[in-house]
């Protein structure tokens, strides 16, 4: 098979529109026509609408009725909706850095003069392939405070042993333990890119007498670190969405049901899908889904202003 | 220095590996030796049965033709779709395309959450909940990182393999179809793995639309054996829908391991 390469061919690049041809843009535009459809009517469009339905109570049997800013007043004297915003927010803090620090350093151990690589790349990647319904099942007897391997090593050594998922402080650590399980993804994409780094730049550090260590600093770090940056981003946007295992562990369609010992698995996403789905609560619950936008919009934002301070990009980069 | 590194490499590539070990065993068990320590890896008695008493106790073949059956024609439709809008964008010039495409790639930032109220009313407005319908025809409308994917490869086709086939009279789509497309196989693979596996593990759309058991898909079949729903300790059971739901995927990593890695390699290059 041959290798994807995302280098374009040599293209002459037409600025000058009027040289365009007619027969060009007609067939440009029906080409793009089901995507571009597809923006609008999936993307684009729902987001709007998400913003009018926030300001508005809406059952979908009846009309939606506006009731202005009453779905955020509300938002902020609910309880519940305060405490997914705890559970979510401990979970974010906990993973993003610990998905994005495995995923590197297991990309680390494998990249470079290793035997077996193969071996290797899928041993730690065949878990991401197992459906996040089923990983969560597995890991319900995985963090069994009595039965579960985890905890086995840690009674032995007479180490304190966590009740993981029966006990409310461990349980989004739990959950983040669930998730690391299938990084497999992220440790594929930094192997990839740490592999990529051209083998010269050690051997002139090598030459000018660099340690592993400041090899480590000064070539690989910088030379990935657009990737990471890109990692970073997509982890985050993901990790205020976590549904699947929290909802297979805890969750219930039952009225009145509660996530967890004290609610302690009440992620964003479930009380949102409680809201839309089990209470027909869908101007409310857009409510919750544009602030939940506006705050991942906002960090997305802020990590973007600080690239530059810490992202290096390749002069000529085809920055698409 | 290397010794560290590969005891580190093993040690932790059993430990990813036992859940998935524990998996597949468990699905040979008891519901009475499923909770036991130490764990059984080898289950006594070894339950091939319960293989096929599952078929009795829920629909799996229902279920498995009903994710085969949103499998093939969400893929099929992303592919399809994008592969033209990836043509469009990688080798037409029209005004506005730029614009489109960084607009349309943007949209993988956008959290699935804003998105998923307003298409559930759209959908139940259109009376397809509880039908395969919304799981499938938004696929048809393109995925921006699929056009994302099959444009970068589009691009480096050589373009005289293009003028060649415009200067004997072949129309753009005639072109796409029978030069583009040929020659784009090898990212036309990785992209439709994606995709495959992709839908074959959905689960909160899924959830979302389809509510009738007949209409379940193989994650809904797993989810509706938790005890929270079904009352009984079926986790064999559940053990044994999750085991017949990662075989598929687990054989076509085997087949195209390489594709499959290229593919999510590729993901991650750049949004």
């Amino acid at each position: 098979m041959a290798s994807i390469s995302t280098t374009p061919a040599a293209q002459p690049r037409l600025k000058i529109w009027q040289r365009l041809s007619f027969e060009e843009t007609v067939f440009g535009w029906l080409f793009i026509l089901p995507a571009v459809l597809g923006l609008i009517l999936f993307q684009l469009g729902p987001v709007l609408v998400s913003m009018g339905l926030s300001f508005t109570k809406y059952d979908i049997i009846n009309r939606p009725t506006w009731t202005g800013l009453d779905n955020y007043t509300r938002l902020f004297q609910d309880d519940l909706w305060i405490k997914s915003i705890q559970v979510t927010l401990k979970y974010v803090v906990i993973y993003v850095p610990a998905a994005l620090i495995f995923a590197y350093l297991v990309a680390l151990l494998m990249s470079g003069r290793i035997r077996g690589i193969s071996a290797w790349r899928t041993m730690w990647y065949l878990p991401s392939i197992v459906p996040s319904v089923a990983a969560a099942a597995v890991w319900r007897w995985g963090l069994h405070p009595e039965f579960g391997p985890i905890n086995f090593p840690l009674k032995v050594l007479g180490l304190p042993a966590p009740r993981w998922l029966a006990d409310p402080d461990w349980i989004v650590p739990s959950i983040v333990f669930i998730s690391l399980w299938s990084l497999g993804n992220s440790v594929l994409i930094f192997l990839a890119s740490i592999t990529g780094v051209p083998r010269s730049f050690y051997e002139a550090a090598e030459v000018d007498g660099a340690g592993i260590w400041r090899q480590f600093t000064t070539i690989t770090l910088p030379l990935t670190s657009s990737i990471i940056f890109f990692q970073l981003i997509i982890t985050v946007i993901n990790s205020f969405q976590v549904f699947t295992s929290a909802f297979i562990l805890f969750g219930s369609n039952a009225a009145g049901s509660v996530a967890g010992p004290g609610n302690a698995a009440l992620f964003y996403m479930l009380y949102m899908y409680r809201n839309a789905f089990g209470y027909f609560r869908n101007g409310y619950a857009s409510a919750m889904a544009w602030l939940l936008f506006l705050t991942v919009a906002i960090l997305t934002f802020i990590l973007f202003k600080t690239q530059n301070r810490w992202v290096y990009y390749e002069a000529g980069d085809d920055n698409e | 220095m290397n010794v560290i590194r590969y005891a580190i490499l093993v040690g932790g590539g059993i430990l990813m590996l036992t859940p998935f070990f524990w998996l597949v065993s468990s699905s040979f068990k008891t519901p009475a030796t499923i909770y036991v320590f130490p764990p059984q890896w080898i289950p006594d008695p070894f339950r091939w049965q319960n293989y096929v008493e599952v078929f009795d106790a829920v629909p799996v073949l229902r279920a498995s033709w009903n994710t085969v059956y949103i499998t093939m024609f969400a893929s099929i439709g992303v592919i399809m779709s994008s592969a033209m809008a990836a043509y469009g964008f990688a080798r037409l010039r029209f005004r506005g395309r730029d614009l489109t495409f960084s607009l349309l790639l943007s949209t993988v930032m956008l959290p699935y959450v804003v998105t998923m109220i307003p298409i559930f009313i759209m959908f139940s407005r259109l009376g397809w909940v509880d039908s395969f319908k919304p799981l499938i025809v938004p696929h048809w409308f393109g995925g921006p990182i699929t056009i994302f994917m099959l444009r970068q490869f589009f691009r480096t086709i050589p373009l005289e393999l293009e003028s060649a086939a415009r200067i004997d009279g072949a129309s753009r789509p005639r072109i796409f179809l029978q030069v583009i497309i040929p020659l784009a196989r090898p990212a036309l693979v990785v992209t439709s793995i994606l995709a495959l596996v992709f839908n074959w593990n959905g689960f909160l759309e899924p959830l979302i639309y389809l509510r009738k058991t007949k209409l379940y898909t193989l994650a809904l079949l797993v989810n509706s054996l938790r005890e929270f729903e079904s009352g009984l300790d079926w986790t064999h059971y559940m053990m044994v829908v999750s085991t017949i739901m990662v075989v598929p995927v687990l054989i076509l990593y085997f087949l195209a391991q390489r594709a499959f890695i290229e593919g999510i390699v590729l993901t991650g290059l750049k949004g």
